[in-house]
This record gives C-alpha cells, structure tokens and sequence, in this order.
C-alpha cells in the first residue's frame, strides 16, 4: 500500500466516519500513517484522537468507511483475524493500563507468554532487555502501584515494544509529566522507531514534542482531519486553524465555548 | 405514549442485557470446551475465591442448622417424634438450605469481588489494554474466575451440609435430649446420597450463575468509580434472584417427584 508520494502506508483511515448515537465523534477522516515515519496527531481534548488510534489497533470499528492495516481492511475480519493483525500493532495507553495485579515484568511477559512458545528464559531475557531500554530494568518485580507517573509511561512502553510491533501507537507520552520527563520520554519514542525500526503514531497536545518527535503530523478539529503536512511545517501551516492551535491564541477560527 | 416508550426501552435493555450474559457464557464455555485454561490462575483463583469463603460460609450454615433443629426440636418433643429431628435438619441442609446459603453468601462476597475487579479494570482500561494485546478477556479472567467457582462451590455446599447437621445434633442434643445416635439414625432413614448429589448439582448451576453475572457486570462498567459501585451492586442482587429463582426450578426438576 502506498500513499500519492509513493511512501509505504502500514495504516490507513479511508474515508472514516464513527458515530455513538447521536454523538458524531469522526466524520469522513482519511489518513496515510507512512511506514518508519513518527506521525504526530493532534487537536483540542475530546477532539477523537485516542479515538484514532482505537480505530487503527481495530478496538473500535467505524460507522462508516475502512481503516486498513497492511493492505488488510480490519473491518471486515473475525475477532479472531483482528487478533492476529493487533499482534503487528501496539497500544500504549495514556495512563499505561497496565494490570495492576501483576508485577511490571509479568505485564511486560504477558504478550510474549500469550503469543509466543518461547521459552521461560527467553521471556526473561526479551523482558529484561525491554524494560532496561525504558530505564527499569530494577523494577521487574515491582507493583504498578508502586511506580511514579513517567515509571509508569516507561513500563507500558516496555510493555508496548516487547514484541517487536510494526506499528506502535502512543496515546498521549507525555500528558501530565514534568517537562524534563517529557523530553526523556520524546527521546524514548524516537529512539525506540529508530533502534527497532518500526513505525509510530503519536497523540500529543504538547507541540514541543510534536515537533521534536514528528516526522509527520496531522490536526483534527471537528471530527475532521484537517490539516496534514511535515510536522516541522506544524508552526507555519497556513492554515488559520492549525496556526490558532499551534500558537495557542484565543483569537481565530476555532471557538472555545465556555459554558458557565 | 411515554409509558410505551418506557416500556419498549426496558424490553431493549433486557433482552441486550440477557444476550450479553448469553454471549459471555457461550464465549467461556468454548474456552473452556477447547482447555484454554490458564491452570495456575484457576488455582489462585479458587483459594482467593473458594478457600477464603469457607469461615463465612460454615459460620452461617453453623448458625442456620442450630436454629432448624432449636424450631423443629421443639414441636417435635411436643408431638413427640423427637427421633424425627435429625431427619428434618439434614433433609433441610442438603436438599435446599447447604447450596443455597453458601451460593448465597459467596454471591455476595465472590460475585461482588468479581464485578468490582473487572470493572475497574474496565474503567482504568485494562481491560482495553488486554484486547489491544490480543488477548480475549473472558479467556483470561472469566474462565479462571468460573471454573474456581464451579470447583468450589460444591466443596463448600458439603461444608455447609456437614456443618450445619453437625450444629443441628448439637442443638438438639443439648437443649431437647436428642442422643446422637438418635440423631444420625434418623438422617440415614430421611436421606439418601441421591439427595446430596442433587444438592451438589444446585451449587454447581449456583456456581456459574455468581462468577457469569459478576463477571459480565463488571466486564460491562461504565462511568468511573461511581459505575464500579453500581455494577457490583447490581451484580449481588442479580446473582442472589437467580439463585432463588433458580433453586425454585432446580428443586421442582430435581426433587419434584418425591
């Protein structure tokens, strides 16, 4: 699958439309997510961003149109086929999900204890090796409950990459961290698609790390997709929607209404 | 014109509730029909479910026997058919009240456990995380969960039957003179093993019912915290009307005939 510039496509939004109900959440999206690249996607809170990439891992399914994986069109698979497809995608979770009755290393184990045969050792190594890429490599046996908020990141990075997915997509790194820890964890993402050579998606509302992340970017407002371009363009897009967001002015073409 | 309306959206969400519940049911089954068991977690599971109910399962099974045999003691010696106690007592137990007391008391500790675990794993997204990941969770929580209930419900049912005859003797022997000897002879003659497999079969159905509606109430949580707590609520008062409704039909399958 290739988009018009000729780049490989590992995902694409073809005309995606998502509503509940009544709420309309994405109305005709398309979006090429371009293989090795770092795709950064942003927009107001509550905009469908995560909604995006639940799209993309086939957690949801669209109202309307195709969300492809490969050249595989995910909507029209069995549960059991959209398994086997998410085993070539990971999710890491804003709050990182992981179980909180296993240790980090038994939630780091876990896709490889489901979908692997190797051997107890093997998982012990490919863990250990995952976690000490994220820096926690001294918090195997530790609980969820007992990391920090950016261990916690880590660990579901660790969890995100210990298969070795295709594609992986991050919802929201660096929401609620201190910016030092943001920086850190902008340069694991970076690191991780260039070390093993895979692919990322990446919700953010922060555009410093849009743009020392990001390859490509693309701006959601209104259920659509708006804008997309290289993400160094995001600062000077020309268009007066994206400019408003990137800059964060109160004034122009987007209307917060505070209700009160 | 809006009581129809009213009616027509309970209709809905029953039979999407009782479709649901059907869904996850067959979903385990399968699992389990095709031995996709995680075995050391069933284990777990069946001591933080089963083991850990046991003390409150033969407290209250304890205290019920001793109160059928206080009761019937007494209009026994009355009528003198003193020899009939130890009969009452256990035909009580085994047949009707061990199963139902036990699946009651776990339905209100296990099933309020089970609703409670998953559904804040639903809205922390754990469960999410698990589909993300490939991985089916009612083949990695609810088949654990259900398969330690079925294993041990019935264990603590012939718990529950042991002890509450054994409290039954002991009221009747110590406040209507009933020797024990009396006591038991007169269980041999009012019950047969037939009775206690019966029983036994009551917990098993109870079994599922408490881990299916637990599980599916928690795996359908919405709303935060306050969703956790209705669920969980929900899944107690669901779980102890099907008992009920479903020992009613059990004993007229079961036992009708005699």
């Amino acid at each position: 699958m290739r988009n018009g510039a000729g780049a490989n496509v590992i995902a694409r939004l073809e005309n995606t439309a998502l509503a509940f109900g009544s709420r309309i959440i994405l109305r005709n999206c398309t979006l090429d997510i371009v293989e090795g690249a770092i795709t950064c996607i942003i927009g107001l809170s509550g905009a469908g961003k995560s909604t995006i990439l639940r799209l993309i891992d086939g957690l949801l399914l669209p109202s309307e149109g195709h969300v492809f994986v490969r050249d595989q069109d995910i909507c029209h698979v069995s549960e059991d086929q959209r398994n086997v497809i998410r085993q070539k995608i990971s999710l890491s979770f804003q709050f990182s999900a992981l179980l909180d009755s296993l240790s980090v290393g038994d939630n780091v184990a876990l896709p490889l204890r489901e979908h692997t045969r190797l051997t107890h050792a093997e998982i012990h190594r490919t863990v250990m090796d995952a976690l000490d890429s994220v820096g926690l490599a001294n918090a195997y046996d530790a609980l969820p409950g007992e990391l920090s908020g950016g261990m916690l990141k880590r660990a579901g990075f660790a969890r995100a990459i210990v298969t070795r997915p295709e594609l992986v997509l991050y919802d929201e790194p660096t929401t609620g961290l201190d910016p030092i820890m943001g920086a850190v964890i902008d340069g694991l993402i970076v690191d991780i698609v260039r070390r093993l050579g895979g692919t990322a998606v990446a919700i953010t509302h922060d555009m410093a790390s849009a743009r020392r992340i990001g390859d490509a970017a693309a701006m959601l407002h209104g259920g659509r997709i708006i804008w997309t371009g290289p993400a160094s363009d995001l600062m000077h897009s020309g268009n007066p929607a994206v400019d408003q967001f990137t800059h964060g002015r109160r004034e122009g073409p987007i209307q917060m209404e505070l209700r009160r | 014109m809006r009581a129809l309306d009213r009616f027509g959206r309970a209709t809905i969400d029953f039979f999407e509730y009782a479709g649901g519940l059907a869904l996850l049911s067959a979903e385990s089954l399968g699992f389990m029909l095709q031995l996709r068991i995680r075995i050391a977690e069933t284990i777990s599971q069946a001591a933080l479910l089963g083991v850990q109910s046991l003390l409150i399962v033969c407290l209250t099974s304890l205290f019920t026997g001793m109160v059928i045999s206080l009761e019937s003691a007494q209009q026994a010696v009355a009528y003198g058919v003193s020899n009939l106690v130890g009969g009452a007592v256990a035909y009580a137990s085994v047949r009707e009240l061990g199963p139902m007391l036990t699946g009651v008391v776990v339905a209100g500790r296990v099933g309020a456990a089970i609703a409670a675990e998953l559904g804040s794993m639903v809205v922390t997204e754990q469960i999410e995380a698990l589909r993300s990941m490939g991985v089916e969770p009612p083949r990695f929580l609810v088949v654990p969960r259900l398969l330690a209930l079925l294993l041990m419900l019935p264990l603590l049912t012939i718990f529950a039957d042991v002890v509450s005859i054994a409290g039954g003797a002991w009221i009747a022997q110590t406040y209507a003179h009933i020797p024990y000897d009396s006591f038991v002879s007169s269980i041999r003659e009012s019950i047969d093993f037939s009775d206690v497999v019966k029983g036994l079969v009551k917990s098993v159905v109870f079994a599922a019912i408490i881990a299916l509606v637990g599980a599916y109430q928690g795996l359908s949580t919405r709303g935060g915290a306050a969703g956790v707590g209705r669920s969980t609520t929900f899944a107690v008062v669901l779980a102890i009307i099907l008992i009920f409704a479903s020992n009613f039909l059990l004993s007229f399958l079961l036992f009708g005939g005699r």
